[in-house]
């Protein structure tokens, strides 16, 4: 079925410079009403895996997510996306080239799941040609793989959070990106619908997507991405494999955490162990 | 119809040619029993009088088929109040399902924006400290001119003042209720210190009322909302997505400010076009979307549905103010009665939330 799907994801050429990176931020400033969240910041998004931005709060992960999807107008600096400047591109084209699912976004109240989601094909339709058979079978297929085609005549407020956020992601998929900006996708869900929803951000993942996100739990971020970028005050302090990147040391350099980095029983990446002032029975 | 092969939830569509959009049958059959409801009360609204007309004579008449008796009662007499009834009523109920779309909250009709606030305000100046003489000397086109002017600037005034990097519902709301007092203090005190005639002819404007329209007024009031909703329905496509928030719209490849922007400004002239034909009918605006909305089981307030019942109610209630009560009244009289208990029930279900 997701081998099925990727068909509706548009090719595009692969562009040169920056190891293959489609989206890219070049020396890009960024501030809100003078004052500066991010300066001078480089970062390039590899292509075909799952890079997490993390990073203690405040320090402009979000702020970095929103310059990448043109969210926010930089001050200096460029993003580039596909070996063009994002700013000089048609908002629609943007649109049809990477998705974007906010924090925490709100539908209307009554609202059914599956108008939401075709709300994803949006940069495909016009004035005249609203709807087609083509949008249908998309939305159909979205809404197939993210678990939550059996609800598709429910209102979305009626929905429980972890459903309601397959739903969102499945508005992204709709829009048939194979670029994929999650702004902090597991907010207000408890650990296990977490799960649920990371799990699903990896099948994304294995069907040929990139995938880019902020996520708040360390341990998450490390367990599911290949890519991370590790901020701090408004610059990268630094990014790779989360294998490489976590260690005790970044830990307290980025965060101010005093952690034990141990090999994750189940998985096959580091786990972060956070050691507090007290119940700790021997100091690592 | 296509879409045959597909999941029965996913919504079917419909292809006329190079057209096509989604198949909504419910949508479609509310929105034509509220066409044809509203042209009955329309009918209705010119048979009743001093000389009574039936149904069948009034429809007759209209279509160039009734007799010569007919002709000049309906169509010279009776004609322009049922059409101002129509036409504001469309255009408030447009307007209102604009402004509680954009600010994505049912309490943001033109009536709490301030927009009719602003537009009573001008129109009693022009009326009281003026002295009447230069409203006597514009004549009736000075009055609308007034109220539209009016109207539109303080729509204005209160789009800027909501605006921090963008607009956001809540604060629109809260700055509309704050220089819709404003204005209403300006208008109390103007007719405190007006002459006490001046004062009778500016509170009769004030109620809301559509009695003693001139065929060119009405004319007037309905060439602007035609334009309006013509600009309304070109931009709709794009406004689609905005009703799931600012971010979202946009990651969709919609640049919202500016849709926002062209949707809020057509609002605020459709509120004064209706205030400068038929004074600050009060309800109607916040009203409509909302009983649109519940009567085509929509998430969201649909335009067309909302225009058509802005017509009912308004034409409605000037039927009733007409023949049900004891004394003819003002139709701004009726629309208070009935908006005044839907506001208090919209904030009850609100808190209940």
């Amino acid at each position: 079925m997701a081998a099925q799907f990727t068909t509706e994801v548009e090719t595009v050429p692969e562009t040169g410079g920056e190891g293959g990176a489609r989206l890219a931020a070049r020396g890009v400033t960024v501030g809100y009403g003078g004052r500066k969240v991010i300066d001078g910041l480089d970062v390039a998004i590899p292509p075909g895996v799952i890079t997490t931005i993390i990073g203690p709060n405040g320090c402009g992960k979000s702020t970095l997510l929103r310059t990448l999807t043109r969210l926010l107008k930089p001050a200096g600096g460029s993003v580039v996306l596909d070996g063009e400047d994002i700013a000089g591109l048609r908002t629609r084209d943007v649109a049809k080239k990477l998705g974007l699912l906010p924090q925490a976004p709100v539908a209307p109240e009554g609202l059914t799941v599956a108008d939401l989601v075709a709300r994803g094909r949006h940069p495909h339709q016009s004035w005249l040609r609203q709807w087609s058979s083509d949008d249908a079978g998309v939305v159909e297929r979205a809404l197939t793989m993210t678990g939550v085609l059996e609800l598709a005549d429910r209102p979305v407020d009626s929905l429980s959070g972890g459903q309601r956020q397959r739903v969102w992601i499945s508005m992204a998929l709709a829009q048939g990106t194979d670029l994929l900006l999650l702004d902090e996708p597991t907010t207000y869900l408890d650990l296990a619908h977490a799960i649920d929803v990371l799990d699903l951000v990896d099948d994304l993942h294995e069907s040929g997507r990139t995938v880019v996100m902020v996520l708040h739990d360390l341990n998450l971020a490390t367990r599911y991405s290949d890519h991370l970028i590790v901020m701090r005050a408004g610059s990268v302090l630094a990014q790779g494999h989360p294998r490489d990147v976590i260690t005790a040391e970044l830990l307290h350099e980025a965060f101010g955490l005093r952690a034990a980095v141990i090999d994750d029983p189940v998985g096959d990446r580091p786990l972060i162990v956070p050691v507090g002032r007290t119940h700790v029975r021997l100091d690592p | 119809m296509n879409g045959t092969d597909v999941n029965p939830s996913v919504a079917p569509g419909v292809r006329l040619g190079r057209v096509s959009f989604v198949w909504r049958p419910w949508l479609v059959l509310v929105t034509l029993l509220l066409a044809a409801a509203t042209f009955l009360v329309f009918c209705l609204s010119i048979g009743v009088g001093d000389f009574p007309i039936g149904l069948s004579r009034v429809i007759a008449t209209i279509l160039g088929r009734g007799e010569q008796v007919d002709e000049f009662v309906v169509m010279e007499l009776r004609m322009p109040r049922a059409l101002a009834g129509l036409v504001v009523g469309i255009a408030l109920g447009v307007s209102g399902a604009i402004t509680q779309s954009v600010a994505r909250n049912p309490l943001a009709s033109p009536d709490i924006l301030g927009i009719t606030g602003g537009a009573g305000a001008v129109a009693v100046f022009l009326v009281t400290v003026s002295g009447g003489t230069a409203a006597a000397v514009v004549g009736s086109v000075g009055l609308p001119a007034a109220a539209l002017a009016g109207g539109l600037g303080t729509g204005l005034l209160v789009y800027f003042l909501a605006w921090r990097r963008g607009i956001d519902g809540f604060r629109l709301i809260l700055i509309g209720i704050s220089v819709s007092a404003v204005m209403e203090a300006i208008t109390t005190w103007l007719l405190v210190r007006a002459d006490i005639r001046d004062v009778a002819r500016a509170q009769a404007w004030l109620v809301g009322s559509l009695a003693d329209r001139s065929s060119d007024e009405v004319e007037v009031a309905l060439r602007c909302t035609v334009v309006l909703v013509v600009v309304v329905a070109g931009v709709a496509f794009q406004f689609k997505p905005m009703h799931l928030g600012d971010d979202v719209a946009a990651g969709l490849g919609v640049r919202y400010t500016r849709v926002r922007a062209i949707l809020l400004l057509c609002a605020v002239l459709l509120a004064a076009v209706a205030v400068s034909a038929a004074g600050p009918v009060p309800f109607v605006a916040l009203v409509a979307p909302q009983v649109a909305m519940r009567l085509a089981r929509f998430p969201t307030p649909p335009m067309v549905a909302s225009g058509l019942v802005g017509a009912l109610l308004l034409i409605g209630s000037d039927l009733v103010a007409r023949t049900a009560l004891p004394v003819t009244v003002p139709v701004g009289v009726v629309t208070a009665a009935l908006g005044g208990p839907f506001l208090v029930l919209l904030l009850v279900r609100a808190n209940l939330r």
